[in-house]
């Protein structure tokens, strides 16, 4: 057992559990009013950062870069009528990393003065020299250009730091009265807000300065049936987003309706919590008394909410090369989209399927105008007509697949992590001709609707995964026709994408969303975004998760 | 200054009390420092060593709270952090949960520190992972590896006269050895309050020789299954597990609400039933000298042993203060760690009883399914193998399960001699019809 998740067991942990996830954060808690104060100084930074890399050059370092960073987050926590916690955090300091006799360093302060943050450079090439007495090949990075002076900031409407506490809280005690008046019998709601000031100084010659926000309002409702002792849990159909407050000012353009006869409504770029909490407790009710499914082949129609999890799966994380040649074997796994799976070309998917990595969509999780190597981000292919060709890597990794350019998807959780290989957004393609999702399922024979995303799993090279969701509807020549409950899927990654049968057009395409993706030791968490639309796959297998105990 | 001697940190919190105009009032010193090493294909991949100490003040007027923080300790911010707290307090809405804090109480002794993990050096990190990469390139195998360890203190003192002081340590290594050709995997790991007994590169080579025996693994059809788990098959210092999902949901809240498995039909929890096997006997200890934890939980509740199975039968859940007191039940915190009685066999003499059935090294990526069966899905991973006569016969390709931890315990053949991981005492358990839904392609 995780020593750390026990030990945070009480009390709001508790209630967490029946959220959807719950963050972790590395900072401190802090007066609210402290998460309002000016960002960084552009020019006191350049004048630390040029100390860093200085005195990095000066102990020997061929290579350097210094990211000096304030991360703040703030957190709400209710439960039915009352507020159970409210989390201020802020945590600044300076990460210094260089290449010194061809080997990787990095060393870390909080103490951020010219005298602190040259400190932390030489202890960098300290464990550095140290660490090349054990290196069998010197680090090789991709070739980068300085930038200069630059700058990048969000594209946010309102920020929500500057929202004040007690409207976000009249926020989720009105969604919780939603699910209250429409029979949940519990509910937990959480507002999560980040704001990353990341400056970013390089020998290359790049001064980077910028300003990221993100938000991820959420809840899940609990429905019980006393007498039998069973109980139903519906979470938020929301997405975390790299948006400001005005994601919690539904405009009706942004709402997308499931297909007819399944009560369900996807957000695009903003989200209406009060409609989404009262639709969750009629629809953990209607679970309670729902149809248990028939094990067995089905057609099945996936909502975005729901695919983004499975496109993350089983997309996302079998394509980033440090996986792909070994470095996470010990924890996260490797894949099964080895180089030489690649050279065989051999279909990932069938032709309807084509994959973006992109680190530019607005409004989503991944979009920053540089990485946290320096590299300017950009959007590129991975699986054409069904077919891999490319991977996601960074600087230290281009040479080995024969490129010579970053992806500029590196990124670390704070200034106190090293940054390393993550995930950038990956996305499904809508078709390009006119879809519907009514069209999608007209010649649907057997199969279930999906939407939201449920339990998850997959194994170490992502093969094999198992899915399941928010809610199920069943779909019989064509119709929705009721509520199933007990769904799971079980696929082969190769299988499964080769069942693509067709996608909705641009019309239904939304994120979804993670905060929380977690890889690496120690481990750290970076957030991601999935686009796609509504989407069908044929003939996938389908089990029953219902069980008897004591 | 990462790690303050018990005077030292009381010295700090006296002078922040001495600040408090508040109606309550709570002062935290939270310190850790420690470093990792990390591994792969053979090579250093990154290490890294970090250091920090915080203070953290809670104060209170009537049933409002707030929290301020601060990581310096010249008298002015510490003054200015008291000031804050007490401004957020002010400004707070009445927590209808409310309790006032904790007066003096009594701790017992925990010995969940020991000097030589904290005297890890870099040289000593490099050392043990230099003998592990070592090993592996004798063998041509190659291998990931990860050592961590972390020195930490923590020490609180209230206006209602609670002191609390606690140091620990913690080491946990673990070792993924595979063979170049990604046709045989391997896993081993382990944790240590005390480093004296620790060696990586005997605990690689349980690692390699798992990973060169599961080459050329067998297909068998999914289904019910006699399996043999091992202790990294049950808990996991890295991710979910099956005994770690089974003790998080020993909160008696979430029971009385009638959201648990520990829920009753029509009402109350299931406290008294008995629910497992009769030789199930799960614990906490926190003066435990293999598995040691500090002996007070967060909010200053002593931590004392307790008994959350008995033959079987479930004897005690956790709760909060505010839980504990609504509903008149006994105040227990969360333990920190558990032990599960087990027996004198060890893993071998397991496999020497068996007739037919798997041995699984690791479980991975175990997620919840149904929260009211506790009904979990996972793969295995890193040295699945077929037993046959009491001898494994050959590796086989790796399996999803979908399995409930409250089914497992009830379907119990056999415990073996426990071992610590992830600061817990588990046993190796043999347990019948074991739920095999498909099978892996993973190695």
């Amino acid at each position: 057992m995780k020593r750390r998740d026990f030990v945070g067991l009480t009390g709001l942990a508790a209630g967490a559990l029946f959220l959807p996830s719950f963050p972790s954060f590395g900072g401190m808690p802090v007066d609210p009013s402290r998460l309002l104060e000016p960002v960084m100084d552009a020019a006191v930074n350049k004048r630390l950062a040029d100390a860093a890399l200085n005195a990095a050059k000066s102990a020997g370092a061929s290579y350097a870069d210094v990211r000096i960073g304030r991360y703040l987050n703030q957190s709400i926590f209710t439960r039915e009528k009352q507020v159970q916690n409210i989390v201020s955090s802020e945590s600044f300091g300076v990460g210094v990393r260089v290449i010194a006799n061809g080997t990787w360093g990095f060393a870390a302060t909080n103490t951020v003065t010219e005298a602190g943050i040259a400190k932390a450079a030489q202890l960098a090439v300290q464990i550095a020299k140290a660490n090349s007495k054990v290196q069998k090949e010197p680090v090789k990075l991709a070739p980068q250009k300085g930038y200069g002076e630059v700058s990048w900031k969000a594209p946010i409407q309102q920020n929500a730091f500057e929202v004040p506490i007690a409207q976000k809280v009249d926020v989720l005690l009105a969604a919780n009265a939603k699910a209250l008046e429409n029979g949940a019998n519990f509910v937990n709601s959480a507002l999560f807000q980040v704001n990353e000031q990341k400056y970013f100084a390089s020998t290359d010659g790049s001064y980077i300065d910028q300003d990221i926000h993100r938000i991820w309002p959420t809840f899940g409702v609990t429905a019980i049936d006393r007498t039998s002792g069973k109980f139903r849990t519906r979470q938020a159909l929301s997405a975390p987003m790299g948006l400001g407050y005005e994601y919690l000012t539904p405009k009706a353009a942004d709402k997308v309706m499931g297909p007819a006869g399944s009560d369900v409504v996807g957000y695009k770029n903003s989200y209406d919590i009060l409609e989404d909490a009262a639709r969750a407790a009629k629809q953990a009710k209607e679970k309670l008394t729902a149809k248990s499914v028939t094990p067995g082949k089905y057609d099945l129609v996936l909502d975005p909410h729901h695919l983004g999890l499975t496109i993350h799966e089983s997309v996302g994380h079998p394509l980033e090369l440090d996986r792909v040649l070994g470095y996470e074997a010990n924890f996260a796994g490797t894949s099964f989209a080895t180089l030489e799976w690649k050279k065989q070309g051999k279909p990932y998917g069938s032709k309807a399927v084509n994959i973006v990595a992109d680190k530019l969509q607005p409004g989503s999780l991944g979009a920053v105008g540089y990485d946290d190597e320096g590299v300017k981000t950009k959007q590129w292919a991975l699986i054409k007509d069904g077919i891999l060709v490319d991977y996601e890597k960074i600087r230290d990794q281009a040479h080995i697949v024969g490129q010579n350019e970053s992806d500029g998807c590196c990124y670390a959780q704070s200034w106190q992590d090293v940054q390393f290989q993550r995930m950038p957004n990956v996305s499904l393609q809508p078709s390009k001709t006119k879809m519907s999702v009514d069209e999608l399922i007209k010649d649907v024979d057997k199969g279930i609707y999906i939407a939201g995303n449920g339990s998850f799993s997959i194994d170490q090279q992502r093969y094999n995964f198992q899915f399941g969701g928010q809610v199920f509807y069943a779909i019989e020549k064509g119709k929705i026709t009721g509520m199933l409950e007990d769904v799971a899927y079980q696929a082969n990654t190769q299988e499964f994408w080769n069942s693509c049968a067709a996608t909705c057009d641009e019309s239904d395409y939304r994120f979804a969303g993670f905060f929380n993706d977690g890889k690496g030791q120690p481990s750290q968490s970076s957030a991601v975004s999935h686009g796609s639309a509504t989407t069908r796959f044929n003939g996938v297998n389908v089990i029953n998760t219902a069980r008897k105990v004591g | 200054m990462a790690i303050l001697s018990k005077d030292d940190a009381n010295t700090i919190l006296k002078k922040v009390l001495s600040f408090s105009k508040a109606d309550e009032c709570e002062v935290t010193l939270n310190g850790q420092n420690g470093g990792n090493i990390r591994t792969a294909r053979n090579m250093v991949s990154t290490s890294g060593a970090a250091d920090n100490v915080s203070l953290a003040v809670e104060s209170r007027f009537g049933k409002r709270s707030g929290v301020a923080t601060c990581n310096e300790f010249d008298e002015a911010t510490l003054r200015r952090t008291v000031q804050r707290a007490e401004e957020i307090a002010r400004l707070a809405p009445e927590s209808p949960e409310y309790m006032p804090f904790l007066g003096p109480q009594q701790y017992l002794t925990s010995n969940a520190y020991a000097q030589n993990t904290a005297g890890i050096t870099p040289d000593f990190r490099a050392k043990q992972a230099g003998a592990s990469i070592d090993l592996c390139d004798k063998r041509k195998l190659s291998s990931a590896a990860f050592l961590q360890d972390t020195t930490g203190f923590v020490a609180k003192r209230n206006s209602k006269g609670l002191e609390a002081y606690q140091q620990s340590t913690n080491m946990d290594f673990s070792v993924t050895v595979r063979t170049p050709d990604g046709t045989g995997s391997g896993y081993a790991t382990t944790d240590f309050t005390d480093i004296s007994k620790f060696d990586a590169a005997k605990l690689t080579q349980i690692a390699a020789d798992k990973a060169a025996g599961s080459v050329a693994a067998k297909a068998i059809e999914p289904g019910k299954y006699t399996v043999i788990l091992e202790p990294a098959a049950l808990v996991s210092n890295t991710d979910a597990s099956l005994l770690g999902a089974l003790m998080q949901s020993f909160d008696a809240r979430n029971a009385d609400e009638g959201r648990s498995f520990l829920s009753k039909k029509g009402g109350g929890n299931r406290k008294g039933e008995k629910l497992f096997d009769p030789r199930v006997t799960i614990y906490s200890d926190p003066t435990h000298a293999e598995v040691p934890v500090p002996a007070f939980a967060g909010d200053g509740r002593p931590r004392q042993k307790v008994t959350w199975i008995e033959k079987g039968v479930v004897k005690n859940m956790y709760s909060s203060r505010f839980w504990a007191q609504k509903s008149g039940i006994a105040d227990i915190p969360n333990p920190g760690a558990f032990i599960m009685e087990g027996g004198t066999q060890s893993t071998q003499d397991m496999i020497k009883s068996t007739a037919k059935g798997i041995l699984v090294t690791r479980l991975w990526y175990i997620r919840p399914v149904d929260p009211q069966t506790l009904l979990y899905t996972g793969l295995t991973r890193d040295g699945t193998f077929y037993i046959e006569n009491g001898k494994i016969k050959h590796p086989i390709k790796n399996f999803r399960f979908n399995e409930s931890p409250i089914i497992m315990l009830n379907n119990l053949e056999a415990i073996g001699r426990p071992q610590r991981l992830g600061g817990n005492l588990v046993p190796p358990l043999k347990i019948r019809d074991f739920t095999f839904t498909s099978l892996s392609d993973a190695v």
